[in-house]
């Protein structure tokens, strides 16, 4: 799970285009209209290295909405339901998988 | 690139000639080092002024032979995350007592002038139309200054230490 | 506490001023992300997996109540309603949004706190003993040396685009709570034999990804050349520390390059040029730095008095009071470290609440004083012996009075990939679960004292190499794994753990862990001898044939 900006895009599997919200630093994910959603499930789904680079060009051509695009696996099962494809992107979706301080 | 002196956009009186171009009659040239030093002879008996690039990797005492033929020196900023040019300006200015003008060239940008003013640079080539224009807000972000530096900006430590830096202008 | 004045203030106020027009300038798309990002970082803002953070220096691990009353503030308006107090005298905030962060920051700069230069390739916050002042050990203050250190390297013109990062740490006392050894410049504040005050001068120590221990290239440097010394190694560092390859840009690697005794002699050079210029310190101005910490004023007390005697007869209280309370250099005076490890919660974060309850029992029984220390717990350095009892019974009733400082379930953790965007692991949850296997605090105490800590990735923000028990969450195939480092320590015998065996997985480290300790238990020779003693006198090896011999 190194910080997956670095990495090297392999694609074994759906993936989608992620990043951090400006304003906020909200997980947001690049959607097929070509905008941003807090909500995975409006994520654009592309399966091959070829159409995520392009995802992911396209998604960096303007920095003001998002920070920092990243291709992040995400899973999609019988019923099409799209989930976060490893346990970083779990965190990211879900929040810190402790209880935390209140 | 809008020059700054002074707080005041001015012309760029020179000419930025690479090392395999002939160089100019009568102006003012602003040439790399390697050049500079392979011509350094020849270059004496020019009629226009001279003005060298020094690279961020050699050593800035080794310019001190060649002060006296100088009408400019600039140092670069490759990125404006690349701080070595600061120490390069305040040696020159505080050790080898260069009083020419000193230029910031590179990915200069707003954010960092006053640490550049400090430093002792008094041309900034600022990348970016919009940062130069706003450079007196830049440099005048600050009132109070911590430590004592190039510039005559008078620092709490100076003023608590209640001495003057030899060297330092003004 | 050191007062801030006018000048302080206002160069706050200034700063605010500067990053609300960064942020503006970012927000209208004038800077772009890798413009914007430096300037974000070196006022402490990051952005991380769920959010922005928010760092908060904690100059030399002193803060007074208002300031943490103000820190509750904050937490509360602008985030989730807690804080992590940081192994670098930091308190950090993980759910904070850029459009608020200037109001945030201007909000605490009004209580003279900020975030300046708690990240970015400068020079960082100066920590130091967070028992400064309150310790008999000690032969001065060390914070008044770190607060001019803060001045003198607060927004420098110079060393602002640093190679890397630039830690400074000083100890004043004998025995080192500050890992002086760990850091890229370590000073040993002490006296020579003619009674005069100096540091020795350590280099280019550190964790991360390649650690090495500070080497020593000067014994004694009188306190009044120290920041002639600090600037004659950073214009070395500035000029000739790598900036090709950002694993390589430390100055301990400079140093380790070059070795020590060449790197010395360009420092000395340098400073010959430079030691009697304008940063000599005279006597003046250090009095005059001095002269703005504000001392206690101390009543004239005796040790142990009867409210404390009888006290003691409570047994709950005698163990908290055995764990977490210290000599004071004055007597009838204490120093309380307030755990904030109660087993089962994420170490170092206290509650907005918890805050509060901190701050107003500071000012109720400790001069408004409150610090932090590298451990991720909070101490009040200046507690009256007869005040204990209550300051007890009122921290038991926030659940800040674990006694397990020190102790096994005393763990350091960074905040890992539950937060972090470099993390490779998870922290948090490991060091929750080991605290776990050592709820009975009855048997914790009968280990005795031994430090775990947690890093969930190689840039070891949890300080791995040095704990005695050191783990460090790497990533394999997508699942999360752990190496383990026994007898690795922070203090003045700085060293760096040596690799047990084979990394076990996330399920495997809290059982792993308690065999480590059994194994301890059955081959110490006796209860005085600690574990990090036993480690050192048997190696690691039959703790590595015991525990893998089971897993």
């Amino acid at each position: 799970m190194a910080a997956p900006q670095q990495q090297k895009l392999k694609v074994n599997g759906p993936v989608a285009v992620t990043a951090n919200r400006l304003t906020d630093g909200a997980v947001v994910w690049r959607t097929k209209a070509g905008g941003w959603s807090v909500e995975l499930v409006d994520a654009a789904i592309v399966t091959t290295a070829d159409a995520a680079l392009a995802l992911l060009a396209e998604a960096g051509k303007r920095d003001l909405d998002a920070v920092g695009p990243y291709v992040a696996p995400v899973t999609v099962d019988d019923q099409g339901t799209i989930g976060p494809g490893n346990l970083r992107e779990r965190i990211r979706v879900a929040g810190p998988t402790f209880e935390l301080p209140h | 690139m809008p020059l700054i002196e002074k707080g005041e956009i001015v012309a760029d009186l020179y000419v930025r000639v690479a090392d395999d171009e002939p160089l100019p009659e009568g102006v003012a040239v602003l040439i790399g080092i390697d050049r500079f030093l392979n011509e350094a002879e020849a270059l004496k008996g020019r009629q226009a002024p001279v003005g060298v690039i020094w690279p961020n990797n050699r050593p800035i005492a080794e310019i001190a032979p060649h002060l006296g033929q100088l009408s400019l020196i600039a140092l670069n900023f490759p990125s404006f995350r690349d701080g070595r040019a600061y120490s390069q300006a305040r040696l020159l200015r505080e050790r080898l007592g260069w009083t020419g003008p000193l230029r910031a060239i590179g990915n200069v940008l707003r954010d960092q002038f006053l640490l550049m003013e400090r430093s002792g640079f008094d041309q900034i080539d600022a990348v970016k139309p919009a940062d130069a224009a706003a450079f007196d807000e830049a440099v005048q972000a600050y009132t109070v200054f911590y430590q004592p530096a190039t510039d005559a900006r008078p620092s709490l430590l100076r003023q608590r230490l209640g001495r003057t830096l030899a060297g330092v202008r003004s | 506490m050191y007062a801030y004045d006018e000048f302080d203030r206002a160069f706050l106020a200034e700063r605010v001023a500067e990053f609300r027009d960064q942020v503006g300038r970012r927000l209208s798309g004038a800077l772009s992300e890798d413009e914007f990002k430096p300037l974000r970082l070196m006022n402490g803002v990051y952005l991380q997996l769920h959010a922005y953070m928010l760092r908060i220096a904690i100059p030399y691990g002193t803060l007074n109540a208002a300031q943490l009353r103000r820190m509750a503030h904050v937490a509360r308006v602008y985030d989730r309603g807690y804080g992590h107090f940081t192994t670098r005298q930091n308190i950090q905030f993980n759910w904070i949004k850029l459009e608020e962060l200037p109001e945030a920051m201007a909000s605490l700069a009004e209580v003279g706190v900020h975030g300046i230069q708690t990240s970015g390739n400068c020079i960082r916050n100066v920590t130091t003993d967070q028992w400064a002042a309150a310790t008999p050990e000690e032969c001065d203050d060390p914070r008044i040396w770190a607060e001019i250190l803060r001045q003198y390297s607060t927004l420098h013109p110079e060393f602002t685009y640093l190679p890397r990062k630039f830690k400074i740490a000083i100890t004043a006392a004998g025995h080192d709570r500050a890992a002086i050894k760990v850091h890229d410049v370590g000073l040993r504040l002490h006296r020579n034999e003619a009674g005069e005050l100096g540091f020795e001068v350590l280099v280019g120590g550190g964790l991360g990804r390649t650690p090495f221990v500070g080497k020593s290239i000067r014994p004694f440097l009188p306190a009044r050349e120290l920041l002639s010394y600090i600037e004659a190694i950073m214009r070395v560092y500035n000029q000739y520390g790598r900036r090709d390859n950002i694993y390589k840009a430390r100055i301990k690697i400079l140093v380790h390059e070059i070795g020590a005794e060449e790197f010395s002699k360009a420092v000395e050079a340098e400073w010959a040029a430079i030691r009697d210029g304008a940063l000599h310190l005279t006597d003046e101005a250090i009095a005059e730095i001095r002269d703005r910490f504000i001392y206690p004023s101390f009543e004239t007390l005796e040790n142990e008095p009867a409210a404390l005697t009888e006290a003691l007869k409570d047994s709950r209280f005698a163990t908290w009071h055995r764990n977490s309370v210290q000599a004071h250099k004055v007597p009838g005076y204490s120093i309380v470290t307030i755990s904030l490890k109660p087993v089962g919660a994420p170490p170092g974060d206290a509650t907005a609440d918890q805050m509060e309850v901190v701050a107003d029992l500071a000012e109720r029984y400790g001069f408004s004083e409150i610090r932090v220390g590298h451990e991720q717990n909070l101490c009040l350095p200046h507690v009256a012996q007869k005040d204990l009892p209550a300051l007890w019974a009122a921290l038991e009733a926030a659940g800040l009075a674990t006694p397990n400082v020190n102790l096994v379930n005393d763990i350091i953790a960074c905040p890992g990939l539950d937060y972090c965007a470099l993390a490779n692991a998870r922290a948090i949850p490991v060091a929750q679960e080991i605290a776990k296997r050592f709820a009975d605090l009855d048997r914790a105490r009968g280990v005795g004292r031994l430090h775990i800590n947690i890093s969930g990735c190689i840039n070891a923000c949890g300080h791995h190499h040095v704990g005695h028990i050191g783990i460090l969450g790497v990533e394999k195939n997508g699942q999360e794994f752990y190496q383990i480092t026994l007898g690795g320590r922070a203090d003045e015998h700085a060293q760096l753990g040596t690799l047990l065996g084979p990394a076990v997985s996330y399920e495997q480290v809290p059982g792993l862990v308690e065999d480590v300790v059994d194994t301890y238990m059955e081959l110490r020779a006796g209860p005085h001898e600690l574990f990090i003693d036993t480690v050192a006198r048997l190696g690691v090896e039959p703790f590595k044939e015991r525990v893998y011999a089971a897993h």
